[in-house]
């Protein structure tokens, strides 16, 4: 059968002649997927620890994925330390997941021949082969796409983004780990094949393809070559750079958010006290300034329960911590001085003494409670904010009190507090 | 084994511990919305390989066609100098099409801020690529134009 579909190759792309650049070839594939290899894996091991960090097994409100089942076997106790510890986790995930997407285009490009192999199935290991080849392309593509439309609020998909992105995670390391490992020799031999520091000396008038190769990646009839090796990893380079350059600013603030021309978090906010970036304005969480006025009290509720307002708060001891609040989007406030009462004062002046329960004012959506791990509530950084840069905080930033907990998520730096309560033990 | 399989035992032990990783995370990502993920999953393989590379694919071979039509005989070759800013300036707006193109509904009421500059700054950033890339082929066609002195023969 296999000789009679080989008889009946279809035209065009399916044909070997199709495919004339001289540029493709085992040793650029192996290049890029090598990159590839390290550059996901660190973006996978990120991601899974971004999970973590909401502590998700602490209480059912706090897990963005509740399906997880097995899938949630590494969890831990997210700690408080270092303080940027999230902050360069979200970084690391989303900026790397950017800078990584000009190497998987140049690397779809790079065997896209095979797509088209003929006839489309030899044995049944060649079968399962393309069948998990459907499965990465398919969630590395899913991963990128969401994400990415993730960090700029494009919610076009009909799923919620939590529970896709990471199952979706799980597909692609999975497919992922088996398309390496049964390629081992074949990389291995490929970038033994050629030396990357001849290549990158090498000039277009010097570019000629790669030995034909098993696996039918080296065009068969290549065309006069445009673009040396040198080039073409030069051109990937170059968007990467890009990339890069235009969007770590809003995950180091400060001056250099000037810099992040193209990303969500790039716009200057202003030189003042409360101009730095919001994550949900108090308008889009149904807060109205009534609730907040003088009305307003913060009920402790342990093994008794206490009503405070907000000049009580002001007249317990005040701490002042310096904190950057790190979204899972990947960007972040910058450091900022934030000053109020210590959370594990608050937790002891109605007997407390592990998990908190904070809620919000908020009326729904997603975020408007959270609960707090022992270490969280204990750590003498964490504090129920009033003021922040020396002022009250204003209404988007969370006035009348807002949660700040060092390394914590972004969301889980409650904002318009009304209730602290005992959650039991973590 | 091999005759009937087409590789090793291994190969086959590998690929079944990969779909049962796979197809449990699969289960938990299709569960909720089957079609939905199904559209989206199987719609991101068809948008790369079926849409946007034969589009980029298209316009990469019409430059180069339109460069074999026009050999510059003595001159130096442009056609990276096209490619290069058309690409990173493509693959910044692929990326950050939906800030550019204004395309995110809630993203006022959720940062405070608006998607005006976004537009804007993507063509800036794109007029400062090409120019960058035209100032260094000026410099590039200068230096082949000046009598070659210095040049050693091969």
């Amino acid at each position: 059968m296999t000789r009679a579909l080989e008889r009946h190759r279809p035209p065009g792309p399916f044909r070997p002649g199709f495919w004339r650049s001289p540029l493709r070839g085992p040793w650029l594939t192996s290049v890029l997927g090598m990159v590839l290899l390290v550059g996901f894996v660190l973006v996978f091991v990120t991601g899974l620890l971004s999970y973590a960090a909401y502590n998700p097994n602490l209480a059912p409100r706090n897990d963005t994925t509740p399906g997880k089942d097995l899938l949630g076997f590494y969890l831990f106790t997210w700690p408080t330390r270092p303080t940027w510890l999230y902050w360069l986790n979200q970084g690391v995930h989303v900026t790397l997941g950017l800078v990584l997407i000009p190497v998987v285009l140049a690397k779809l490009w790079s065997v896209l021949p095979k797509l088209f192999d003929w006839p489309p199935v030899r044995s049944p290991a060649h079968l399962l082969d393309r069948l998990s080849l459907v499965l990465l392309v398919g969630s590395t593509v899913f991963e990128i796409v969401t994400g990415v439309m993730n960090i700029q609020y494009y919610y076009a998909w009909p799923f919620g983004f939590y529970q896709a992105h990471f199952y979706g995670a799980w597909v692609f390391i999975a497919a992922m780990g088996v398309h390496v490992a049964v390629r081992t020799r074949r990389i291995v031999d490929a970038l033994r094949s050629r030396s990357l520091r001849d290549e990158l000396r090498t000039g277009v008038a010097d570019t000629a393809p790669e030995p034909p190769d098993p696996d039918g990646l080296v065009a068969t009839d290549p065309a006069e070559a445009t673009l040396s090796r040198r080039g073409a990893l030069g051109l990937v380079g170059a968007s990467s750079l890009a990339l890069l350059a235009l969007s770590v600013g809003q995950t180091v603030g400060g001056a250099t958010r000037a810099t992040a021309l193209l990303s969500p978090r790039g716009q200057d906010m202003g030189d003042g006290p409360l101009d730095f970036q919001v994550n949900k304005t108090a308008a889009l969480a149904g807060i109205d300034p009534a609730m907040t006025g003088s009305a307003w009290r913060l009920e402790l509720a342990g093994a008794t329960t206490v009503l405070l307002s907000r000049d009580d708060l002001l007249a317990l001891p005040q701490y002042t911590a310096e904190l950057p609040i790190a979204c899972v989007e990947g960007w972040s406030t910058g450091v900022q001085s934030w000053s109020g009462v210590r959370l594990v004062d608050l937790a002891g002046m109605v007997g407390a003494p592990d998990a908190v329960l904070v809620e919000s004012l908020q009326a729904g959506g997603g975020f408007g409670s959270a609960v707090l791990a022992r270490n969280q509530v204990a750590d003498p950084l964490s504090l129920l904010a009033l003021r922040v840069n020396g002022v009250d905080l204003s209404l988007d930033h969370g006035f009348p009190a807002r949660v700040i907990v060092p390394a914590a998520p972004g969301v889980h730096n409650t904002k318009w507090v009304r209730r602290l309560s005992a959650a039991g033990p973590s | 084994m091999r005759r009937w399989y087409g590789a090793g035992p291994l190969h086959l032990l590998a690929f079944l511990a990969s779909f049962a990783l796979a197809g449990y995370a699969a289960l938990k990502l299709f569960g909720g919305n089957p079609v939905g993920v199904g559209i989206w999953f199987v719609g991101c393989i068809v948008g790369h390989d079926l849409l946007l590379f034969p589009l980029y694919a298209l316009a990469d071979s019409s430059l180069v066609a339109v460069l074999r039509r026009r050999p510059a005989a003595a001159t130096v070759p442009w056609v990276n100098h096209v490619r290069f800013p058309a690409v990173v300036s493509g693959i910044l707006l692929l990326v950050w099409a939906p800030l550019v193109f204004r395309l995110s509904v809630g993203y006022e009421s959720i940062t405070s801020l608006t998607t005006e500059p976004y537009l804007e700054r993507w063509l800036a950033v794109t007029g400062v690529l090409f120019a960058a890339s035209a100032a260094l082929y000026a410099l590039r066609l200068r230096a082949a134009r000046r009598p070659r002195l210095a040049r050693r023969p091969g």
